[in-house]
């Protein structure tokens, strides 16, 4: 009884692994898709394929930066920031998503600026 | 400095190694940037003249109307009026007792000229006009109800001594050149410049948007460098922003995108 029940957690565990593996391989083809698209100017396809993306996977720290970046291009300041927080939180040591944030920020604050004394 | 040098060899790692774990690809991005302010129910914008102070080389309020003209003319969509400026500092004055103004005149007398206007304080009793309704409400009709931009400008000089930091060359025993740093006390002058920046609903009188800027400029207290210029100079670097109050912008940039 109690190896069946060590065989049962076993398999679970692994299955588990291998639906993130899954999700992480499948977000991944949505990503790659994305920047394919995203080079060639076609950036509202790029949206679309990087949200799927991150629905797919959540914990996928490189489609939150570029679904931001997306975001930056269309003029949706506020999505885009929604986007490069998660981006941070999920790889908060990723130097080029934290350089990417900084150059977005540095673009929002002269816009939404009212009074700069 | 060992931990300094820590600090700088694990944040070099760190991009290294998110360089070399990574496939990344950098893209040109033109981000939009939507004006602060929606004028489009203006079709036409009038810089009305400015209550201007601080040095007699500029005249703040000529210039910042002409320039301001010129930029509008060239990166708005709006039409832009052309008429002389407005003698704001009149038409404040209309009625009121003129202020206790630095020209010798004693408070209550009848002011033999216009008060001069050397700081921000002299510029308080003038800044009621802005929000005359009645009196903005009649120059919309006079002018088919446009934007109407005015405001404040003070352009003054300042000087400014203390420590600085400049790169100086130094030679090593075998004729090798190094730029170090040095910090060596220094007498500075320049000029300041703190627009007041009003927008004005031409139909209605009312203020609509107003915003505040401060740009400074200074040189060796041995270099002379024309007012003229120097106003120029620190108005150059405050143009886009009052130009993306009215207008949309796209700010042109590069960012990483990650696999």
């Amino acid at each position: 009884m109690r190896l069946f029940s060590i065989f049962t957690v076993f398999l679970l565990t692994l299955s588990a692994a291998t639906l993130a593996a899954d999700a992480r391989g499948d977000a991944k083809k949505q990503v790659e898709f994305g920047i394919a698209v995203a080079q060639r100017g076609l950036w509202r396809e790029a949206i679309y394929r990087w949200e799927r993306a991150t629905q797919i996977d959540p914990t996928y720290a490189a489609a939150h930066n570029n679904l931001a970046i997306a975001y930056e291009h269309e003029g949706d300041l506020d999505k885009a920031r929604a986007a490069y927080e998660k981006a941070v939180e999920l790889e908060p040591g990723n130097s080029f998503i934290k350089q990417n944030y900084e150059l977005f920020k540095e673009i929002n604050d002269r816009s939404t600026r009212q009074d700069n004394q | 400095m060992t931990a300094r040098l820590g600090r700088t060899i694990s944040s070099l790692a760190a991009v290294v190694l998110t360089a070399a774990c990574t496939s990344y690809y950098e893209i040109p991005i033109e981000t939009p940037i939507r004006p602060k302010l929606d004028v489009s129910a203006f079709q036409r914008v009038f810089v009305a003249g400015f209550v201007a102070g601080g040095t007699e080389d500029v005249d703040g309020n000529l210039e910042t109307t002409r320039l301001l003209r010129s930029q509008l003319r060239t990166k708005s969509e709006l039409r832009v009026i052309d008429a002389d400026a407005l003698p704001l500092m009149d038409v404040a004055l209309d009625g009121r007792e003129a202020p206790a103004a630095t020209n010798g005149d004693k408070p209550g007398d009848k002011p033999s000229g216009p008060p001069t206007i050397k700081d921000d304080a002299d510029l308080e009793p003038f800044e009621h006009v802005f929000a005359n309704v009645e009196y903005w409400k009649r120059i919309g009709e006079e002018y088919q109800q446009p934007l109407i931009v005015t405001g404040t400008v003070m352009f003054a000089p300042q000087a400014r001594s203390g420590i600085v930091q400049r790169d100086q060359e130094v030679y090593d025993s075998f004729g090798r050149r190094r730029v170090v740093p040095v910090r060596t006390y220094m007498e500075r002058k320049g000029f300041v410049l703190k627009p007041k920046f009003i927008f004005i609903d031409g139909r209605t009188g009312t203020v609509l948007h107003s915003e505040n800027y401060r740009e400074e400029i200074l040189y060796n207290a041995n270099q002379t460098s024309p007012a003229l210029s120097s106003y120029f100079e620190l108005m150059d670097r405050l143009i886009p922003s009052f130009l993306s109050t009215l207008s949309s912008q796209r700010i042109k940039g590069t960012r990483i995108l990650l696999q």
